[in-house]
């Protein structure tokens, strides 16, 4: 049985980044300093060979969080229990501190669609995904960290918003969360609602990981903004004020920074990730400063960051 | 009144795939715009990432036909056959087929079979790991010489075999400087109707493109079929004299067993009709 109702214990303030195969070595020589790392559960399936390998490598030196990209669990039709083994087998092989998987669905009729597509937020889907996670959760013995999407459109039929939806998904399936701050701030965005008003309405303890991530710039039908979680840019400034309040609110959490597109130097995304973890520290150590005076004291922009981050982009 | 009718994720998927649908209905925005340019974004999403998926397994091919020709090609590839399996490694096994079909690709008859040698590639570079037999099985195997006929040899998971009617391994291998501009002269000195065959495997932790004759391919082929020795050596003799009999060496069995000894892709030995 998994536990339930058991969301992971509050972590120390540790920053990891997501694996790419070109910072591997780095990493294996211990050039960046970083927390912990996150692969993408999909990435490590193959039947063996080099990738895995150097993934046992890193797993030596770095806890580990494995996030899965493509299990589906918003799907309409029954979870897909080839996928799910091969999940589980990943777990079994590289033993992560943490797994992870999205509110959203990717699969349906036998199709792959390598997106996130959205759900409507009803009695029925509720009842689906919690059945979903469950599943998993048997399956693996252990919680699952279920992270909010990033969405374009809504939906007609939604009895709920979606800080609700995730809030009764926690207390009905154990599960715990992933609280990307960069998918709420877009999704706000999106919807014209109050980023900080659904990060505040999520059960705090449930909170296991953060994600942190840069976003692109559109526009909608009507000419508004429309932004795009594309994990090809820095984290905007916006993102970063929002996670200083979360971690307010939360205390520090295992928090990742996300870059899968125009990927920098690793020293970039290990400076990203040192803003985070220092933040988290000030907050840590410091709270009644921290927080009484002046709240986003800690993740104000630091100049100097900022001209090693353009130095190292420019290289 | 707004309760979607099971089930909406099938007229979802049907519309990312297929622009000429109209947009799913039950969706709306904030402000009352249309929600196609939104649902653009997934539309955009699936195909992009998708054709992504297949130029990082087929980059010859994408060099061959250029960037802007796969982009197009790759993407009627993906919206009629979507992945399978989440696992993109795993997409792609059927693109080559696909491609010897696809008119406007008909210029370049050798694409199918490039798409071939990289699909083999990719495999070759997630297959599962294996152990080459040593020289203790060796010994052991040729302590009955008498029986050497009846011995079935697997390969490595890694490996396969491609022949083509084309120079595709040398193709291959134009394709492979550092800086692509040398690729050019390389690529205008090959013989592209010179046929080629090529194993594809991996040693350690590199994935090989090895030029060999076609009986040698003939003859990786057999094993791999579970053929034992005197028959695999047979198909191979079939192979050397069928392709051009004036010039095509006869089939050098110590070589090639050499060659696969060399880079460990021969990992058991038994005698047919015996378990492993």
């Amino acid at each position: 049985m998994p536990p339930k109702g058991s969301p992971p214990p509050p972590a120390p303030a540790l920053a990891g980044i997501g694996l790419k195969a070109r910072h591997a070595a780095g990493l294996l020589a211990g050039e960046a300093a970083v927390d912990f790392l996150e692969v993408h559960a999909e990435n490590v399936m193959g039947a063996g060979g080099p990738a895995l390998r150097q993934l046992a490598r890193l797993r030596a030196a770095y806890p580990l969080s494995v996030h899965g990209v493509g299990l589906s669990i918003g799907a309409e039709g029954p979870l897909d229990a080839e996928h799910l083994a091969r999940l589980a087998a990943v777990v079994e092989r590289f033993q992560p501190r943490w797994v992870s998987e999205h509110l959203a669905w990717s699969s349906h009729g036998g199709a792959f669609f390598n997106d996130l597509l959205p759900l409507p937020y009803d009695a029925a889907t509720l009842a689906r995904v919690c059945d979903h996670v469950d599943q998993v959760q048997q399956r693996l013995r252990r919680p699952l960290l279920i992270e909010n999407p990033s969405t374009y459109v809504e939906f007609a039929a939604s009895t709920m918003d979606e800080a609700q939806f995730l809030g009764e998904l926690v207390r009905r399936s154990g599960c715990g969360l992933l609280l990307d701050v960069n998918n709420a701030y877009v999704s706000a965005v999106n919807h014209r609602r109050d980023a900080w008003a659904f990060i505040a309405a999520l059960p705090p303890a449930a909170v296991g990981e953060i994600h942190l991530a840069g976003f692109a710039e559109d526009r909608d039908g009507a000419g508004d903004r429309l932004l795009i979680d594309h994990h090809g840019a820095p984290v905007d400034d916006a993102v970063w004020q929002l996670y200083a309040r979360t971690i307010e609110r939360l205390g520090p959490r295992p928090t990742l920074i996300e870059r899968d597109n125009d990927i920098p130097a690793l020293a970039v995304l290990a400076a990203e990730a040192a803003r985070a973890r220092e933040g988290m520290a000030a907050f840590a150590t410091r709270p009644q400063a921290a927080f009484a005076t002046r709240p986003q004291a800690a993740f104000a922009t630091r100049p100097r960051a900022a001209a090693d981050i353009a130095r190292l982009e420019a290289a | 009144m707004n309760r979607l009718a099971m089930p909406w994720q099938a007229a979802f998927g049907a519309a990312l795939l297929d622009p000429a649908r109209a947009v799913p209905s039950g969706l709306v925005t904030w402000n009352g715009s249309d929600p196609a340019a939104r649902f653009a974004v997934h539309r955009n999403n699936v195909v992009v990432s998708l054709v992504q998926a297949l130029a990082d397994g087929f980059p010859v091919v994408q060099r061959l036909v250029g960037e802007a020709f796969f982009a197009a090609m790759a993407g009627v590839y993906v919206r009629a056959h979507p992945p399978r399996s989440p696992v993109l490694a795993a997409y792609g096994d059927g693109f080559a087929e696909w491609l010897a079909a696809f008119e406007q690709a008909a210029g370049l008859p050798y694409l199918p079979d490039m798409a071939r040698l990289e699909r083999a590639r990719v495999r070759a570079y997630h297959a599962a790991d294996a152990t080459p037999i040593g020289a203790d099985d060796w010994a052991a195997c040729l302590r009955a010489p008498e029986r050497l006929g009846g011995v079935r040899l697997p390969l490595d998971p890694s490996v396969s075999a491609i022949a083509s009617p084309w120079a595709v391994a040398s193709l291959w291998a134009a394709h492979q400087h550092d800086d692509p501009r040398d690729d050019d002269a390389a690529i205008a000195a090959v013989a592209l109707d010179q046929a080629e065959a090529a194993l594809v495997l991996r040693d350690g932790d590199d994935v090989l493109v090895l030029p060999v004759d076609r009986a040698t391919a003939a003859f990786v082929q057999a094993l791999q079929s579970a053929l034992p020795l005197a028959a695999a050596v047979e198909a191979a003799a079939i192979a050397a004299t069928a392709a051009h009999a004036s010039t095509t060496p006869p089939f050098d069995l110590a070589g090639t067993l050499a060659l696969l000894i060399r880079h460990g892709a021969i990992t058991a030995w038994h005698h047919a009709g015996e378990a492993p």
